[in-house]
């Protein structure tokens, strides 16, 4: 919002460091900028109050009740205000409390962060101040373990290699270090430096910088230096491993990116709450015809009856304009009737959600030992969303894989290096086994060694100092110590390296380090611009490092340029195949490419390595392309890429390397689970088809007799005719045969895949998709997309493979889009997955190793995969049941609450007179009826957890909004006004002798209506017991305890004379009832009567036999723990997929 | 050494103090293992009934078994209830109160009486009930419902000065405040009724008939109280307040007894519970059992003598006396001793019916496990 503003603005802004002109002898205008001052909270001591209530009465329901309540102030209605007034206050109390009491710890927070006090460097002194004081320009120093106070150019830094170390734990959530470097040859000493930077606008991206430093030497021409991201820190971000650094602020206070990224997520709607607002819609109408028909029928009657002598008028009465009165009767009977839309649902749908979320949170079985953690809930909103999920996509590595990197073989101009044990299930044409070290001339020996040298060079990889190790033990280093382990165990470090660690922003990287460890070339790290390598013979080799030419999503490679001892300077590049058999040179592909694809099917992630030597000439060329390309203010990334491309081309390919990133555990029974509850499963992932497709058999996703259905630029370019020619015949043909030929669909919740015999699997790629999605022409764009969703929706199971991640939000906002509005939901856990987790219906985040910005923009966050079957099947049918429930509960209480008073107007000449007493009317949502619901919705398992997981298939009974239709709806209704009528006529032919007691004495208004109330209390009660499968202390309790309460609170309403009360119409009301055997019977009468069909109903009901015996034995032994040492799903995958392909 | 201190760890213990140390990077972390109550858990030990047939099938005869004997027992008790009752509005030319309900006129000071014969049939055993039936008054009119101060029944002086915004139109008369206030008081019925017996041999007995007891003790002692405690002497505690406009005496006249004047008084108190629906009674006196020989009420001729205070016409309502001789579940009415008859055997068909359906149900599904 702060963006749109900044258009119009000049695109860049310049800072003067240290506030100091530049060049000197130009006058310096010191620029404005915002303060440092960090304001999150919302509200002000002064504007709370009113701030905060038009916040909630711009929520439809709270205005609505207002409205109710000011009509009851204003016009005489027959309720008092209280009866409404109260709860609406005590909803907005509660909700201002609890927002303020947030707003308090914002200004908490931000009071410690602006107070906090930082070293500013000022004409060479280091002074104290508060962190909101910081100007733009200001330089400040901060030591280690300190919390940048804004966004900082590093200028200097204690280490002597000009970097220092971050982490962004409070910014993304990756807690691993990132490290930044200090602007290139700056003075020493800062109180003498006089530069400007230039840079852009402050922007939210946290990962993108462009700015441009000045700097200003005995009044030659200015130098110029290039900033991006890696010379930024962040507010937010905590120094690490650094003594202490100075920076100079170019972004302050609420224009820093942290602030900038302090926004909150868009809300997400359940199909829960938007029955609700259908089945309100109805009941307005409902309320509103009531009211309209009495209006009317009160002006029919009052022309026959007029005004008698017992009871006239009032002189205002007489006075006011008939048709004002007959809209203040109206309103009047809205008022009397509005108890059918009660407050009290939203306080308790809320109160359900939130407290439910708890069990999430609370569950065991999510909780991981490995990373000491348990799920997360971020939206309470959405819990029952997870019983309705229709379709899952999925994310590959890191969710369905573990993102667990390990090094497993290499392959060296054709030749293949397995490691380890397993090389017993080599085949055919490869030919070694073990390290490469012990023997084989298989590639020469300068090959092998070009290529480990390649693996040491090529990676953004930093060396853990071993004496820091300690203090961040616990969140880096379980991302590497696996490898470590492996490399501990085979002996082939010396005992000083052991304490080794590496920190890299990807564990693929790490683990080809590792790898290349493992063949006798250790990396030693980075000093000072020079990379240091220890070699099979121990000695120590020093490259210089010249540039980074960095991994980016759409070149999908990486290189280095570095110059060795000898002064020959290397450009080492590493990436997927499909990006560096291009830029190779030819005669050395078909023999890796087959190592490749055969790595790859094997479900293995496979890396190319190619070289090239540049000439002095040529790299003085790329040195200046990539220099002035970085200090490009605009278009930076384009134009870098560019140069990225020119320069890694006709390379020469060494060999490629295959990673392998194991199965999740109980990903395939995770995933049986899923498709056997009736979900489509569809896999997006950024990876390579091959490798997709393995893991999807892996999974079982697509099983043996899965028909595969391609779509992808190879069977594209099959056949020779035009792309858009054959994507048009090939998606007829697929339709033809997925759709068309498929036996008919079942209609409604069942679909035909798990019926018929064959399965078909879908696969597309990110090219064909996008092709499909945006067709050149219009009318066809429309109608790929329409057949391309008709076969994947009677496909089992999709993998969509090499999408960008805004290609997968695009599917995913396609599916959710699609006819019938399914509930999507995403899964995954990496930064490239968070468009479709912020997509889909429901987003769900894997605490995995790829940062936490997935779990930070996910609705629910859980540990593993596997933890999904319980979320879905268990937690997510279980809340579905109970807030359907509880939504059908509300709406029938309501409306039997109301029918009687309705009725009763037939009775008392449509005068509005309430049959019951105001404190009942109050009451009865508020203590009488609404705990026994609340604990139903929190604790009913209507069927126990065991057997839900057991039985995925039960989940397909909710499927579809199941207990929200509006068959079910117009049954509870239906219900609702059988009981209303039993209640108020019942009462009605009783009292046709009002005479009820054994003294002779008669009953009048108030009894009928308490009697009335009675009855309804208890049946409403006593239905949701017959509901009510899972019956805990806590259910009899507050069944019990509020039946106990009425009968208590009635007795003490009507006991005393209240001395704040007008009326004292219920005094001994009660009690007179209770003394009346009539009474008595009618009660028993009609509860009875009209709790009969309900049980009626229960018994002629399908009896859900299997599920019910089944508990008890299940019940017994709680599934037992999964060994995290268990044998990992990767053989009999390997074995599948060899049988398949 | 750190890597293997946590390959140790298998995975499954908590790393033991690092976790604290690793504060400063990974604050946001919670490595709290959730904790393992059966309630968290949702494991709460729970009692989970199965309605099957089986167990409803016994609930159902059961309920019909009770049922049909209590509503055979209510129909029985409501019919040996006796009741009779007379229509004196006087709408019909042939009606003895036609001159009074015609020529009724608030002014009038002379009140207008009738007599209204009636023969009873059977004699009249135990305690006899005499009620006023109303119909088409209604009593249940909201704007009706509210005009009363129930802080000046209750003996609220200042109530007595300052009737209540609610008593409106009937709070103030010449500008004094009347008590008591509002609607309800000021239509109080006021018609007197008395019952004369006619001999066999025509002498005129007039029988003795209790005006206490009709309204609830609680009413009676706590809800309305006179005002000016102790003061006996009413007269002086209602001074400066007027009568309702309706009323010919104003409020401590309306008996003699000093136990049954003013707010206290029973007739007033009874009237002041508003009825639930347009068509009511209200309990007008008593005629207690005088000996264990001679029936209450004998069966003979009756005269009803009335002074015809209460108008009605103008309203289209009727005005009755009830006779009602009362059992342990109130009045006559033959409602409750029906619906239970009918729900105790609809329960009992119903039971009777699931107990077909269930054994056929269960017969087949016996077979069918039987073929497979």
């Amino acid at each position: 919002m702060k963006f749109g503003g900044d258009e119009g603005r000049v695109h860049s802004r310049t800072i003067y460091v240290g506030h100091k002109s530049c060049p000197p002898n130009e006058a310096y205008i010191p620029p404005k900028f915002c303060d440092n001052r960090i304001v999150s909270s919302k509200y002000t001591v002064w504007n709370f109050l009113p701030k905060n209530l038009f916040e909630q009465f711009r929520r439809i329901a709270n205005f609505y009740f207002l409205i109710i309540f000011l009509v009851q102030v204003i016009v005489d209605t027959p309720t008092s205000p209280v009866t409404s007034g109260l709860p609406l206050f005590f909803v907005i109390t509660v909700t201002a409390v609890k927002q303020g009491y947030e707003d308090w710890l914002r200004h908490k927070a931000d009071r410690e962060v602006n107070e906090y006090r930082v070293s500013v460097l000022e004409d060479g002194r280091r002074i104290r101040k508060m962190s909101a004081k910081i100007k733009v320009g200001d330089i400040v120093e901060v030591e280690e373990d300190e919390t940048f106070p804004c966004d900082l150019i590093l200028l200097q830094s204690s280490r002597d290699d000009g970097t220092c170390f971050v982490t962004t734990a409070s910014l993304d959530g990756e807690s691993n270090h990132k490290t930044h470097y200090t602007v290139a040859d700056l003075e020493s000493d800062l109180q003498y430096l006089s530069a400007t930077i230039e840079c852009e606008q402050p922007q939210p991206d946290l990962y993108k910088f462009v700015g441009r430093m000045h700097i200003y030497r005995n009044s030659q021409e200015p130098d110029v230096r290039s900033l991006g991201p890696e010379n930024l820190l962040l507010k937010g971000a905590n120094l690490k491993n650094t003594q202490k650094i100075c920076g100079v602020a170019v972004y302050t206070g609420m224009e820093t990116k942290m602030a900038l990224n302090y926004q909150g997520k868009s809300q997400k709607r359940s199909a829960v709450e938007k029955s609700i607002n259908a089945f309100l819609l109805v009941y307005l109408f409902i309320l509103v015809s009531k009211a309209l028909v009495c209006t009317t029928l009160k002006y029919v009657w009052q022309s026959k009856h007029d005004e008698t002598w017992y009871n006239e008028k009032t002189q205002k009465e007489k006075e006011t304009n008939q048709y004002l009165k007959m809209f203040t009767d109206f309103l009047s009977f809205m008022v009397l009737f509005n108890f059918i839309i009660p407050v009290s649902m939203y306080v308790t749908v809320e109160m359900q959600k939130f407290l439910g979320s708890f069990f999430i949170t609370w569950d065991k079985d999510f909780f991981d030992p490995e990373i000491q953690e348990g799920a997360l809930v971020n939206t309470s909103d959405l819990n029952e969303e997870l019983g309705q999920v229709e379709y899952i996509f999925t994310d590959k590595t890191g969710t369905l894989t573990q993102n667990n990197m390990e090094f497993i073989e290499c392959c060296i101009d054709g030749f293949q290096y397995k490691h380890g044990d397993g090389s017993s299930e080599l085949d055919g044409f490869c030919v070694t086994d073990g390290p490469v070290n012990k023997i084989q001339q298989k590639a020469g020996r300068e090959r092998e060694e070009l290529f480990l040298r390649a693996l040491c060079l090529c990676h953004t990889v930093q060396v853990k100092e071993s004496t820091k190790q300690r203090q961040d033990q616990n969140d880096q280093f379980d991302q590497i110590d696996q490898v470590d382990g492996l490399g501990l165990d085979h002996g082939f470090l010396d005992p000083p390296q052991k304490e080794m660690g590496f920190i890299a922003s990807s564990p693929d990287e790490i683990a080809l380090v590792k790898g290349a460890m493992r063949y006798g070339f250790t990396f030693l790290g980075l000093e000072s611009k020079n990379m240091k390598i220890l070699n099979r013979n121990k000695d120590v080799e020093t490259y210089e490092l010249l540039h980074v030419l960095n991994f980016d999503p759409v070149r999908r490679r990486m290189s280095v340029m570095v110059r060795s001892k000898t002064g020959d300077i290397l450009l080492f590049c590493k990436g997927a195949d499909s990006s560096i058999f291009p830029q190779v040179r030819q005669e050395e592909v078909e023999r890796i490419r087959m190592h490749v694809e055969r790595n790859a099917t094997e479900g293995y992630r496979t890396l190319c390595v190619a070289y090239k030597h540049l000439s002095a000439q040529e790299y003085a060329r790329a040195d200046a392309d990539l220099r002035e390309a970085r200090l490009a203010l605009q278009d930076r990334e384009e134009k870098l890429m560019a140069v990225y491309n020119r320069v890694e081309t006709d390379m020469i390919l060494i060999g490629a390397t295959a990673v392998e990133d194991q199965l999740q555990d109980e990903a395939a029974q995770t995933m049986e689970a899923l498709q056997g509850a009736g979900m489509k499963v569809w896999v997006l992932t950024g990876d390579k088809m091959e490798t997709a497709k393995s893991t999807c058999y892996a999974c079982g996703l697509f099983k043996k007799n899965t028909e595969l259905l391609e779509l992808t630029l190879r069977t594209l370019e099959d056949g020779g005719r035009s792309r858009e020619e054959r994507l048009h015949d090939l998606l007829l043909e697929y339709h033809k045969k997925a759709v068309q030929d498929a036996p008919p669909v079942k209609l409604g919740i069942t679909r035909s895949w798990s019926v018929a015999g064959h399965d078909y699997g879908f696969i597309i790629d990110g090219a064909s998709l996008s092709m499909v999605l945006s067709s050149s022409s219009e009318p066809n764009s429309r109608r790929y997309k329409n057949l391309f969703l008709q076969i994947c929706q009677n496909c089992t199971s999709v993998l969509c493979c090499r999408m960008a991640p805004l290609q997968k939000a695009q599917i995913v906002k396609l599916v959710k889009n699609s006819k019938g509005n399914p509930i999507t939901l995403s899964i995954g856990d990496g930064a490239n997955d968070v468009s479709m987790i912020l997509e889909a219906h429901v987003g769900i985040g894997i605490k995995g190793k790829e940062g936490r910005q997935a779990v930070k923009n996910s609705d629910y966050a859980i540990p593993k995969l596997k933890h999904l079957k319980k979320l879905l099947l268990a937690h997510g049918h279980l809340y579905y049941v109970r807030i359907a429930h509880l939504v059908q509960y509300f709406f029938y209480k309501n409306l039997c609450f109301i029918l009687p008073q309705f009725l009763y107007q037939f009775f008392c000449g449509y005068s509005q007179q309430p049959l019951y007493d105001a404190a009942y009317l109050t009451m009865y949502n508020i203590c009488f009826t609404s705990m026994p619901i609340l604990a139903y919705s929190l604790l009913e398992q209507h069927i126990c957890i065991e057997v839900l997981l057991e039985h995925s298939t039960l989940y397909r009974d909710i499927a579809k909004n199941a207990m929200l239709r509006w068959k079910l709806f117009l049954y509870w209704t239906a219900l609702g006004i059988f009981h209303g009528l039993v209640f108020f006529f019942g009462v009605r032919f009783l009292f046709s002798n009002p005479a009820l007691q054994d003294n002779g004495q008669v009953f009048g208004n108030w009894s009928y209506g308490t009697i009335v109330f009675t009855v309804l209390v208890f049946t409403v009660t006593l239905k949701l017991a017959l509901d009510t499968r899972h019956w805990t202390w806590i259910n009899h309790f507050v069944i019990w305890g509020s039946l106990a309460f009425y009968v208590f609170f009635s007795f003490f309403w009507g006991g005393i004379i209240w001395p704040f009360l007008k009326h004292q119409r219920l005094y001994f009301v009660f009690a007179n009832m209770l003394s009346s055997v009539s009474a008595w019977l009618v009660i028993i009468l009609l509860i009875l009567l009209s709790l009969l069909p309900e049980i009626l109903l229960v018994v002629l009901r399908k009896p859900r036999g299997p599920h019910a015996r089944q508990k008890k034995s299940s019940a017994g032994d709680p599934q037992s723990p999964q060994s995290p040492a268990r044998p990992l799903l990767t053989r009999t995958f390997s074995d599948e997929s060899n049988t398949v392909i | 050494m750190m890597a293997s201190s946590y390959k140790d760890e298998d995975g499954h213990i908590t790393v033991s103090g690092s976790g604290a140390a690793a504060g400063g990077g990974g604050g946001s972390l919670r490595s709290k293992k959730p904790e393992n109550t059966a309630f968290k858990q949702q494991r709460l030990p729970a009692w989970q009934p199965i309605l099957t047939a089986g167990t409803v099938l016994p609930a159902f005869f059961i309920i019909g078994l009770m049922f049909i004997p209590i509503g055979i027992g209510l129909y029985v008790t409501s019919n040996n209830i006796k009741e009779f009752e007379v229509d004196y509005t006087g709408v019909e030319m042939s009606s003895p109160c036609f001159t009074c309900s015609q020529n009724f006129s608030w002014n009038s000071t002379k009140p207008c009486t009738c007599s209204v014969p009636f023969h009873l049939d059977q004699p009249y055993e135990s305690n006899v009930f005499m009620y006023y039936g109303l119909s088409n008054f209604y009593q249940n009119h909201r704007r009706y419902v509210k005009s009363r101060d129930d802080s000046q029944l209750n003996g609220n002086e200042e109530s007595l000065r300052k009737p209540s915004k609610e008593c409106e139109p009937y709070a103030k008369s010449n500008n004094k405040p009347i008590a008591p206030c509002g609607a309800i008081a000021n239509s109080m019925f006021n018609d007197s009724l008395e019952l004369i017996y006619i001999d066999p041999n025509g002498t005129k007995v007039q029988i003795p008939l209790t005006a206490t007891g009709i309204a609830w003790w609680t009413d009676k002692h706590v809800k309305f109280r006179n005002p000016g405690a102790e003061n006996t002497n009413l007269t002086v505690v209602f001074q400066g307040t007027t009568r309702p406009v309706n009323w010919r005496r104003p409020v401590f006249q309306l008996d003699s007894d000093p136990d049954n004047n003013g707010f206290i008084n029973e007739d007033f108190i009874v009237w002041m519970r508003t009825a639930a629906l347009p068509t009511f009674r209200k309990l007008y006196r008593i005629i207690q059992r005088r000996s264990n020989v001679h029936p209450t009420l004998p069966r003979g001729n009756y005269t009803l003598e009335v002074v015809y205070n209460y108008p009605v016409r103008s309203f289209e309502g009727r005005k009755r006396m009830i006779l009602s001789t009362i059992s342990w579940m109130g009045g006559k009415n033959p409602f409750l001793g029906i619906a239970y008859v009918s729900v105790g055997s609809v329960c009992f068909l119903l039971g009777v019916l699931l107990l077909i359906i269930h054994h056929k149900y269960g017969n087949r599904n016996n077979a069918a496990e039987i073929s497979h």
